[in-house]
């Protein structure tokens, strides 16, 4: 069984445990006390990730640290549909997003840790940097609309859109507002209609919207 | 100017295990700059006309800027051998300090917010239960509360219909009893802290004493957290942003009576800071 140490808060770990329930695998979560206690950056931690970061996914002898590779062994392992289309060029737009997830989450979710969780740092940086990130995903999949696509790569929801929903779908969390990006807000509708889709605190499910309401 | 009665309350600033162990939290208290901090041993709030009387309890660092009217209020629970106290940690949310607690008094919400874990539609009725402000200790209690829950707790197995009672102990402080899923003779007690940093921000401070033997500490933070994360956002776009104390807009059913009771008792009372007077 495929171990997970987690934080119900942290966008990095829903986007594991978003990934695994999609794919219905089954994991084993070790709740970490991210905040409060601090216990990632413990010693005892220290040894099981040197970096101090979460989540941890342990598979046997496997260690992962990094979120987005956590991403391509579940789905790799529940067959391929998720790791985007088999061409060069679709391969190497997955890993640029997978990427550029990072830059979400050090711009959006640094934001959201200090409006939620009292981290100091740079907040007027951090949300600026995360509207540029926003602008460029917003550009991204109006173009993909325009070219008839849902998706951030090829055809269907792949471990791309899984990586960069959290941090985008948690944005105003932080403070950052989507009002501004409407190509963005449908991709999030259409990531929380997936079945299977699960949910975080500050990620709502998508409530039914059939039958309509009747306007007078 | 801040009326004299809310200066005379206590309030929330810090959490004691992390200021004992030498982390300094520099901080605001009804809009005015505080430090909280240890000096030969003892914990000190310092605001800018000097020291403020303290006070520790329940895990927490607890100020009042004024002159005391009262002590604060007691949680006997808290010191019953057996039960596990658990410190939650801070959380931030951009509204009304009042509305932090009010929310909190809230049952109807559950299925909506926390659907699945602390109620879950079909079963969104709230049964009638009884509110009263106890004039001898000066504090609004719900009691007669049932709900059915298909998570109530971290121990919980499957759905239960919960028991459960509210008290509004202090303006920016409220706890809650309910069904322990571990013992029949006992009540799970959770607390929420507010600190109120202005009129429309607010440090939270969830604390829970509870009967559980069995579930890690981590993850019994963990479930208190989900649960309060949950209604953060929904807290962060309230309107209007100040708590009503008039009626106004606003039309309260029959599962509003703790609200309307604690509204009641904080104008009765004075404790307008982070309420609005005029109608919604």
């Amino acid at each position: 069984m495929i171990r997970l140490y987690d934080y119900v808060l942290s966008a990095s770990c829903y986007k594991v445990r978003l990934m695994a329930a999609l794919v219905g695998v089954k994991m084993d979560h070790e709740a970490v006390d991210f905040h409060p206690g601090r216990a990632h950056k413990s010693l005892e931690f220290a040894q099981l990730n040197p970096a101090g970061t979460l989540p941890v996914m342990v598979d046997g002898a496997m260690i992962l640290t990094e979120s987005t590779a956590m991403l391509v062994y579940l789905a790799k392992r529940a067959g391929s549909q998720w790791l985007g289309p088999d061409d060069a060029k679709s391969a190497a737009q997955v890993q640029q997003w997978l990427a550029f997830s990072g830059r979400l989450a050090a711009s959006l979710g640094m934001a959201r840790l200090h409006d939620m969780l009292l981290y100091q740092g740079d907040i007027d940086a951090w949300r600026k940097d995360g509207h540029a990130a926003l602008r460029e995903l917003e550009a991204a999949l109006t173009e993909r609309r325009f070219a008839g696509g849902d998706w951030l790569v090829g055809d269907a929801p792949s471990i791309a859109d899984i990586a960069c929903f959290p941090n985008v779908a948690l944005s105003q969390d932080g403070g950052v507002s989507l009002d501004a990006y409407p190509s963005v807000r449908l991709w999030t509708r259409r990531i929380r209609a997936l079945d299977r889709f699960i949910e975080m605190p500050g990620i709502h499910r998508l409530h039914e919207l059939s039958p309509a309401p009747k306007v007078a | 100017m801040i009326a004299q009665q809310v200066l005379n309350e206590w309030y929330p600033v810090a959490m004691a295990a992390q200021i004992r162990a030498g982390q300094r939290r520099v901080t605001q208290l009804l809009g005015q700059p505080i430090t909280v901090d240890l000096q030969k041993g003892a914990i000190v709030v310092t605001g800018q006309g000097g020291a403020l009387h303290v006070t520790e309890a329940y895990g927490h660092v607890w100020a009042c800027p004024g002159a005391p009217a009262h002590d604060l209020f007691p949680i006997p629970e808290a010191s019953e051998p057996g039960r596990r106290l658990v410190d939650v940690g801070v959380v931030r949310v951009k509204c009304s300090p009042l509305r932090a607690v009010e929310n909190f008094l809230d049952i109807a919400h559950f299925p909506f917010v926390h659907t699945d874990v602390l109620g879950a539609e079909p079963h969104t009725e709230v049964n009638r239960y009884e509110v009263q402000i106890r004039e001898d200790s000066d504090e609004v209690w719900a009691t007669k509360v049932t709900f059915y829950q298909p998570q109530a707790a971290k121990s919980s197995e499957g759905g239960i219909v919960t028991q459960y009672m509210y008290r509004v102990a202090a303006p920016t402080a409220a706890v809650l009893y309910k069904t322990c899923p571990n013992r029949t003779d006992a009540w799970d007690v959770i607390g929420i802290f507010v600190q109120p940093l202005s009129e429309e921000l607010c440090d939270v401070w969830p604390w829970m004493a509870l009967y559980d033997d069995v579930s890690p500490q981590a993850e019994l933070i963990a479930f208190q957290q989900m649960i309060f994360l949950q209604d953060r956002s929904i807290l962060e776009n309230q309107i209007p942003r100040l708590l009503p104390l008039d009626p106004g807009m606003e039309i309260p059913t029959q599962a509003d009576l703790t609200s309307i009771a604690y509204r009641r008792w904080l104008k009765k009372r004075g404790l307008t800071y982070g309420a609005q007077m005029v109608a919604a």
